[in-house]
C-alpha cells in the first residue's frame, strides 16, 4: 500500500509509475518486498529491482539481514523506520542515510502502528524527489474521513520529523 | 544474484525435510500481540488448545500455554475462550517482544 | 469520426482494473471465486456490487468449479457473464471450460497467470494458461495494465461477435501485473457502452428459454459431434481477423490499440526476432532499444492472441529474418522445447530455415531479467551468423 500511495503522488507530479509487491502467501505480517520505478518516459520493464537508487525499511527487525543493502546504487538513499538514531553509514554506496520513528508517530496520530504514509513523506524528504503536498493530495485516493485526517497528519510529521544525513 | 536450482531435492520427486524447511519457520516471528491467559478466571477445559491453528498450546496440567516459538497472536484462543479468560496484548509491552 | 472522451486516470492495480474493466462491460452475472493473486478481482465486484455500481447477480460459489458452471449457464441463458480465476482454480474448472465452449457461448474470463498444481509455488508462470491451450477457448495474452482494461472490453465484442460465439480467456502474468500498479485510464462508461452497441443490430444467438424445449450441446450421438466440432473450429480461425478488427476499431474509438493478434516493435529491417509475450514483453523493448543502440537489428513480436495461433500474421512476421529466439514462460511436457517455440516450429516450413531457438525462464516468480534478455539476443545473434547455438536454454538452471 505504501508502494501504491508513493506512486499515486509520483503521478501527480507528472511522471509514469510502476509499482508491485512481492510476496507468496496472502496474510497479515508476512515478508513483503516492494518495487516502485518512476521515470518520466511510459515504464515498460516487468522485474524486480535489483539496483535501487532508494531503499525504504519499514521494519527495523530487517537490519540484521546480510543483503539487506545488496545492489545499492552509488548515491543512493536509505530512509529507515527506527526510534535509535542512524549511527555508522550502513553501506558504502550509501548518500543520503534518514531516520524516523515512523512507528511511534502513526501510534501517535493514527492510534496504531502503520507506519506508512509517515514513511512515504519522510522519503520526499530526504530525497527531494517529492513535494510533501503531491503526497497529502494523493492520500484521499485511498482514505477517508477520521483516518484520512490521522495518516494527513502522520506524513506531516513524516515529512518534518525525519533526521536526514548526507555522507 | 546466484541462485541455484540443482540439487535442492535429493530425490527424483520432489520430497523435502520439512523439520528443517517448514517446521522451524518462526512464525512466532510474526506475533504483533500475544495471548495472556488470567489463571483464575481457566477451569481447563482445553478449547484453546483445541481451536489454535497452529496447534502450539501446551498443557501446563491446570492450564494451557501457548508456546510463544510458534504462537502468531491470531488471537483465536481469546475468541473462543468461554470464560474470556484470555487477553491479546500487543507485543511491544513485554520485555521479550 | 467519432472518438470516446477522455478517462479518468487513476493509479491502481491489474486486478482492480480487472474489476473495472468487467463493471463497465455490465455484466448479468458474476461469479468468482478468490485465489491469490486474483482474489482483489472477486472483492471489488462484490463491493461494486454493494455500492450499486454493478447491477449484476452476484453469486457466492464454493469453488471455480462451480463459478463457471454458473457463469456458463447464464450465458446459455442469454445473460453476459464475467468471472476471474488463476492456476488452481483454472484446473478446477476444467470440464466446465470445455463446457462453455462446446456450447458456443461468450464467457469472458481473466486468468492471473500463476504456477499449476504439482510443485506448490504461488507464483507467475503461464503454465496454467498452457494447461488450458486445447479447451477451445479464445486466449489473449496482454503486457501491462491498460492492456488488461482494454482487452477485457475488446474481448466482450469478440466473444459475443454472432460470427465467433466463443468464451475468452484474458490472461496476465499473475504478481507482475495483478498486483502491478499503474496509471490507468478508466473510459467512462457510456463510451464502453457505445464500443459494444453494434453487438446489439447483430443477429441474437440461441439461448434457453423457460418453457420451451431446446437443448445445447445434446445430440453428438445423432452425428451431431462432427459438426458441431467442425463449426467450433471453424470459428476459431475467424477470431484472427477479428481480433485485428477489433482492435483498430478500439483504437479509432478510444485511442489506443495493440497491434491485435500480435505487437511487432522494431522488427520491420530487423535481423533476428525475439518472441515472447506478457509482461516480459514490456522488459524485452526496453533491452531492444538498448542493443539497437549498439548497432544489433533486433525486433521482437509480442505475442497476443495465443488460441487460435495467429499463424498467418506470425509467419509474415519472421518470414525471412535470420535466427528468431522465442522465450517461453511455461513448459511443453512431452518435448523439450517451450510451448510457444514448440507452436512455431510447425510453421518452420512456412518460416523458412532460420534457426528457432527455445528459451525457458521466469517460472515461478524468478525475473525474466535485463541480463536474461541481452543474453537471448547475443545467442540469437550469433545463431543468425552461422555459429552454434543451443536448440533449448533453461535460463535459471544455468546461472
Amino acid at each position: 500500500m505504501a508502494a501504491r500511495m508513493l506512486a499515486s503522488a509520483f503521478v501527480r507530479e507528472g511522471k509514469s509509475v510502476a509499482s508491485f509487491p512481492m510476496y507468496g502467501f496472502e496474510r497479515r505480517g508476512a515478508p513483503v518486498v516492494a518495487f516502485t520505478r518512476v521515470d518520466d518516459k511510459p515504464i515498460r520493464e516487468k522485474t524486480q529491482i535489483y539496483t535501487p537508487d532508494c531503499l525504504i525499511v519499514i521494519d527495523p527487525g530487517l537490519l540484521t539481514l546480510p543483503t539487506l543493502f545488496t545492489g545499492l546504487k552509488p548515491g543512493s538513499a536509505f530512509i529507515l523506520n527506527s526510534s535509535k538514531e542512524m549511527v555508522a553509514k550502513p553501506n558504502e554506496n550509501l548518500k543520503i542515510g534518514a531516520v524516523v520513528n515512523a512507528t511511534q508517530i502513526a501510534v501517535d496520530e493514527i492510534g496504531r502502528d502503520i507506519p506508512n504514509t509517515c514513511l512515504i513523506a519522510a522519503v520526499a524528504a530526504a530525497t527531494g524527489w517529492l513535494k510533501l503536498q503531491s503526497i497529502l493530495d494523493s492520500l484521499p485516493d485511498y482514505l477517508s474521513g477520521d483516518i484520512l485526517e490521522r495518516n494527513l497528519k502522520s506524513a506531516e510529521r513524516g515529512y518534518r520529523e525525519v533526521e536526514v544525513t548526507k555522507w | 544474484m546466484v541462485i541455484k536450482h540443482k540439487n535442492i531435492f535429493k530425490t527424483e520427486s520432489a520430497w523435502s525435510n520439512t523439520d528443517e524447511l517448514m517446521l522451524c519457520l518462526d512464525t512466532g516471528g510474526w506475533r504483533t500481540e500475544r495471548p495472556v491467559l488470567d489463571k483464575e478466571k481457566c477451569n481447563y477445559c482445553g478449547l484453546c488448545a483445541l481451536y489454535c491453528p497452529p496447534q502450539c498450546m501446551k498443557d501446563m496440567g491446570d492450564h494451557f500455554e501457548a508456546d510463544l516459538a510458534y504462537c502468531k497472536g491470531c488471537g483465536i484462543c481469546a475468541t473462543e475462550c468461554p470464560r474470556d479468560a484470555i487477553a491479546m496484548v500487543p507485543e511491544g509491552e513485554f520485555a521479550d517482544g | 469520426m467519432v472518438k470516446a472522451q477522455k478517462g479518468q486516470v487513476r493509479v491502481i492495480t491489474g486486478n482492480a482494473v480487472g474489476a473495472y474493466g468487467a463493471m463497465l462491460c455490465r455484466p448479468e452475472v458474476v461469479a468468482a471465486y478468490p485465489i491469490t493473486p486474483q482474489s482483489e478481482i472477486a472483492e471489488l465486484l462484490s463491493q461494486f456490487k454493494a455500492d450499486g455500481v454493478l447491477d449484476a447477480e452476484y453469486v457466492e460459489v464454493e469453488g471455480e468449479n462451480s463459478a463457471m458452471n454458473v457463469v456458463l449457464a447464464a450465458s446459455v441463458a442469454g445473460a453476459r457473464v464475467f468471472t476471474a480465476t488463476s492456476s488452481y482454480g483454472l484446473v478446477f474448472m476444467y470440464d466446465a471450460l470445455q463446457e462453455a465452449s462446446g456450447f458456443r457461448v461468450p464467457v469472458v474470463m481473466v486468468n492471473a497467470n500463476r504456477e499449476t498444481p504439482g510443485i506448490h509455488a504461488v507464483s507467475s508462470g503461464q503454465q496454467d494458461m498452457i494447461s488450458a491451450r486445447d479447451t477451445g477457448w479464445i486466449q489473449i495474452i496482454v503486457e501491462n495494465d491498460q492492456e488488461i482494461l482494454d482487452q477485457i472490453i475488446m474481448a466482450y465484442r469478440l466473444a459475443e461477435d454472432y460470427d465467433i460465439q466463443l468464451p475468452i480467456m484474458v490472461n496476465y502474468d499473475g504478481f507482475y501485473l495483478s498486483y502491478l500498479a499503474e496509471a490507468v485510464e478508466i473510459p467512462k462508461i457510456e463510451d464502453v457502452d457505445a464500443f459494444l452497441a453494434p453487438l446489439k443490430e447483430q443477429p441474437k444467438r440461441q439461448v434457453l428459454v423457460p418453457g420451451v424445449s431446446k437443448g445445447c450441446g445434446t445430440h453428438g450421438m445423432e452425428m451431431g459431434y462432427v459438426e458441431a466440432r467442425y463449426k467450433h473450429c471453424q470459428a476459431l480461425e475467424r477470431v484472427k481477423n477479428k481480433v485485428d478488427e477489433i482492435d483498430k476499431a478500439f483504437g479509432d474509438y478510444f485511442g489506443r490499440s495493440y497491434g491485435g493478434q500480435l505487437e511487432e516493435y522494431r522488427t520491420g529491417d530487423a535481423d533476428i526476432i525475439i518472441v515472447a509475450s506478457g509482461s516480459a514483453a514490456g522488459t524485452v523493448k526496453t533491452v531492444i532499444d538498448t542493443k539497437r543502440e549498439e548497432g544489433v537489428k533486433v525486433g521482437m513480436v509480442k505475442l497476443r492472441l495465443f488460441r487460435p495461433f495467429p499463424a498467418e500474421r506470425i509467419v509474415e512476421a519472421l518470414k525471412g529474418k535470420k535466427a528468431i529466439g522465442v522465450i517461453d514462460r511455461s513448459l511443453c511436457f512431452g518435448w523439450k522445447y517451450g510451448p510457444i517455440c514448440m507452436e512455431l516450429r510447425a510453421l518452420s516450413p512456412e518460416i523458412g530455415p532460420a534457426p528457432l531457438l527455445s528459451y525457458i525462464d521466469g517460472l515461478a516468480n524468478l525475473d525474466i531479467t535485463i541480463d536474461h534478455i541481452g543474453r537471448v539476443i547475443d545467442e540469437v545473434g550469433a545463431a543468425a551468423q552461422g555459429k552454434s547455438y543451443q536448440e533449448v536454454t533453461w535460463i535459471p538452471m544455468e546461472e
